[in-house]
């Protein structure tokens, strides 16, 4: 008798209908989004705060170095003595008086800028005017040496090194990023999916042993069969909260920047403002069109694939095993033991794939890894965007399988022993001895 | 065939622990069977074989002479003694869900669930939540969920507790219907006045082996002593107990009596027949009481026990 499709709408139903389940599913994309325009809406404020800096420079050798932008504005204060501007400064309430001392020559100027303030600017304010001030210097010094104006700017180049593999395929620094975006985002997907939805199994066993229902169950369908309806049942739950906040996230998001009327694509700090203006902006639209690009020489169907595979094989590995805790410990503050020897690998996978594959998507450390069962799904889904044959992605999938098959065995195992265990903790050498029961 | 379910030298280890050692048992159809044992005797591991929930190292056990299959779990309804019920899911969904476990569809599970909820007039907790009921109602919800499927086997590991004893009254006059009705049932408990209340066929089970099994009728017959609880009234108490002293084996006995007479145990050998012995006491006294006794399933209980120490 095939009681599964009963067991996962049972699971599921439970699940979708329960209050903090519902409450969790529409207020969080809620918090989420209130938090985000407060957010946006302060850094806005923010933007909006003018600053005026007074620059009181002796030299002479950095006029006209300091233009007005939309927030910032510069008074120039030339001809007073440096206590007088401070007083003035003060006076005026100005953010703060930008102070380039007497100096003997260009080498000099180094040491006797000083930025006096009320309050201990910005870091960002402080940079920024240093970067302005080194930029005017450097083109001073040329000029000593002879050099001119327009020749330092036609000097400027502007240099991307294409890639290429060896089989012609192009790629460029930006293409890398949006791998790395487009991995990370996978791999962290599924480590997140695991951990939330793993521990609902896990909950949901230990709620049947509690209540004691379980021997009234298993007398009726196998108990391999209740584990798996409770992973697939738990998981469409899973799943259907996911799309909610993904469909409910995306049209508050649209909602709320409508009626706020915040760009939220033009967010931009007053930092950002200012290093742009030193450092040569560079060309937005340019970058937008990479980026496109980008996207589309991505190996699409084979990213698509083979993150539904892994994703899948990797959440079922991890889902039986959070059932086989459930079954073997009594109540929740006991999973404590067997939770970590769960998530170290789990961890381990996502350090990899953040310090190892962004430096090295097909170095050893990353390949090896790639192929562990315990940590593949992540690693490997992190890597698929980089590039990786074939031969490797089914190699890694056939060993995910494989294990897959194995711990459902094993958990199989320590759940049908385990759910009729009451009363004490189980060691892991007891859990051992359960498997041969 | 008349043993609906037969247990062939079952045997079961949990590691180096023997749960059961080479028990058979024989369940005869439209019977109650008593399975009884000690606390740990392996009473639980037995009916979860036969619920095929643990798989035996040895042995077989036969449903209606087949070997047990998974689908014979339609025919069997288990009640277990560590049992409970989904606490935040509605009672009517629940018993259609367990009702649905056990291979009945939906709508003839909402008809013999109508039925059931009418006989029991619980009709109106059909919405209700489980933790919204008290422990003895969820248990009615229980045993409906248990017999519910009509199964040719029911059974019932300690079925009235939880229960007052109205609802416990209840629930044993439902369970003699349905044995009268067709149905064949295990009934394990260590409550022995509903054992001798309830069981034609009682097995005993101490310490992983099967030490004693048969008709409750013969097996207290097996056990009884000859020994007869006798009232007498007498103007010279000391004279009569001492002429009986003198032909019979003589305990004292206690038991309620309107007169305060003289109260004796007598156990009489096997030349001796009862009507022997009523003559001799009327000829020697006033008889108020003559009652043979039968050890009671709790005497049979204990003294196996002990025996098998």
């Amino acid at each position: 008798m095939n009681h599964l499709p009963l067991i996962i709408k049972r699971e599921y139903f439970t699940k979708v209908k329960n209050k903090s389940f519902i409450v969790m599913t529409f207020l969080s994309p809620l918090i989420m989004i209130a938090l985000f325009a407060v957010v946006a809406y302060l850094s806005q404020l923010n933007n909006d705060k003018e600053r005026t800096i007074s620059i009181l420079d002796d030299t002479g050798y950095l006029e006209e170095v300091f233009q007005n932008t939309e927030f910032t504005t510069y008074t120039n204060l030339n001809g007073l003595s440096l206590d007088d501007a401070i007083a003035l400064v003060k006076e005026k309430e100005d953010y703060g008086l930008l102070y380039i001392g007497k100096a003997s020559s260009l080498d000099d100027v180094s040491g006797n800028v000083k930025f006096y303030s009320e309050e201990s600017p910005s870091l960002s304010v402080i940079s920024g005017l240093e970067l302005q001030i080194e930029k005017r210097l450097k083109e001073k010094k040329l000029e000593l040496d002879g050099v001119s104006l327009a020749q330092i700017e036609a000097s400027q180049t502007d240099i991307e090194i294409g890639q290429e593999s060896f089989e012609g395929e192009k790629s460029s620094k930006i293409d890398n990023v949006v791998k790395l975006a487009f991995g990370g985002a996978a791999g962290y997907l599924l480590f997140m999916f695991i951990v939330i939805y793993g521990n609902m199994i896990m909950r949901s066993v230990i709620e049947e042993k509690t209540s004691r229902i379980i021997e009234v169950i298993i007398s009726s369908v196998k108990p391999i069969q209740l584990m798996m309806g409770k992973i697939i049942g738990t998981s469409l739950a899973g799943i259907t909260q996911f799309v909610i906040w993904v469909i409910l996230g995306g049209v508050l998001l649209v909602v709320v920047s409508a009626i706020f009327g915040i760009d939220l694509t033009q967010v931009q700090t007053p930092q950002q403002e200012m290093m742009n203006q030193a450092m040569q902006a560079d060309g937005t639209q340019a970058m937008a069109e990479n980026l496109i690009t980008a996207i589309s020489n991505l190996p699409l169907t084979n990213l698509i694939i083979a993150f539904l595979f892994f994703f899948i094989g990797g959440y079922l590995l991890y889902s039986s095993l959070y059932a086989a805790i459930g079954a073997a410990v009594d109540n929740e503050t006991d999973t404590q033991q067997f939770m970590l020897p769960i998530l170290m690998p789990l961890i381990l996978a996502v350090y990899v794939g953040v310090f190892t594959v962004i430096e090295d998507p097909h170095g050893t450390i990353s390949t090896v890894f790639s192929f562990i069962p315990f940590t593949s799904p992540v690693v490997m889904l992190m890597r698929i965007p980089f590039g990786v044959p074939l031969w490797q992605q089914g190699l890694s999938l056939l060993l995910l399988i494989g294990t897959f098959i194995f711990a459902v065995w094993f958990a199989a195992k320590i759940y049908r022993v385990g759910i009729l265990m009451y009363g004490k903790k189980p060691t892991y050498k007891e859990l051992f001895k359960w498997l041969k029961y | 065939m008349n043993d609906l379910l037969v247990a062939n030298s079952v045997s079961k280890s949990f590691g180096d622990f023997k749960a059961l050692n080479q028990v058979s048992i024989a369940v005869p159809k439209g019977s109650i069977f008593g399975l009884l044992g000690p606390n740990g005797a392996g009473k639980t591991t037995l009916i979860r074989i036969i619920n095929q929930i643990t798989m035996p190292d040895e042995g077989a056990v036969l449903l209606d002479g087949q070997p047990l299959k998974p689908e014979h779990v339609r025919d069997i309804g288990y009640l277990p003694e560590e049992r409970g019920l989904y606490k935040s899911m509605k009672v009517g969904e629940q018993c259609l869900y367990l009702a649905q476990l056990k291979g009945l569809t939906k709508t003839e599970a909402k008809a013999r669930l109508k039925y059931w909820f009418d006989k029991l007039e619980i009709g109106d907790w059909w919405n209700k939540k489980i933790q919204e009921l008290s422990k003895g109602q969820a248990q009615k919800i229980q045993f409906i969920v248990t017999v519910l499927h009509q199964p040719k086997l029911l059974i019932f590991d300690e079925p009235f507790s939880g229960f007052d004893p109205i609802n416990a009254n209840l629930i044993k006059d439902e369970i003699l219907q349905l044995r009268d009705e067709g149905a064949t049932v295990i009934f394990s408990t260590h409550r022995m006045e509903s054992v001798e209340e309830l069981c034609d066929h009682i097995a005993l089970i101490h310490k992983s082996n099967k030490v004693l099994d048969g008709k409750l009728n013969d097996i207290k017959r097996q056990y009884k002593t000859n020994t007869f609880e006798v009232g007498l009234e007498s103007l010279d108490r000391a004279k009569v107990i001492s002429e009986i002293q003198d032909k019979f084996e003589v305990l004292p006995a206690t038991f309620r009596n309107l007169n305060d007479d003289i109260k004796l145990n007598i156990k009489i050998n096997e030349q001796t027949s009862p009507n022997d012995l009523l003559s001799f006491l009327t000829s020697k006294a006033q008889v108020h009481h003559f009652v043979e006794v039968i050890p009671s399933a709790s005497d049979i209980f204990i003294q196996t026990v002990k025996n098998n120490q």
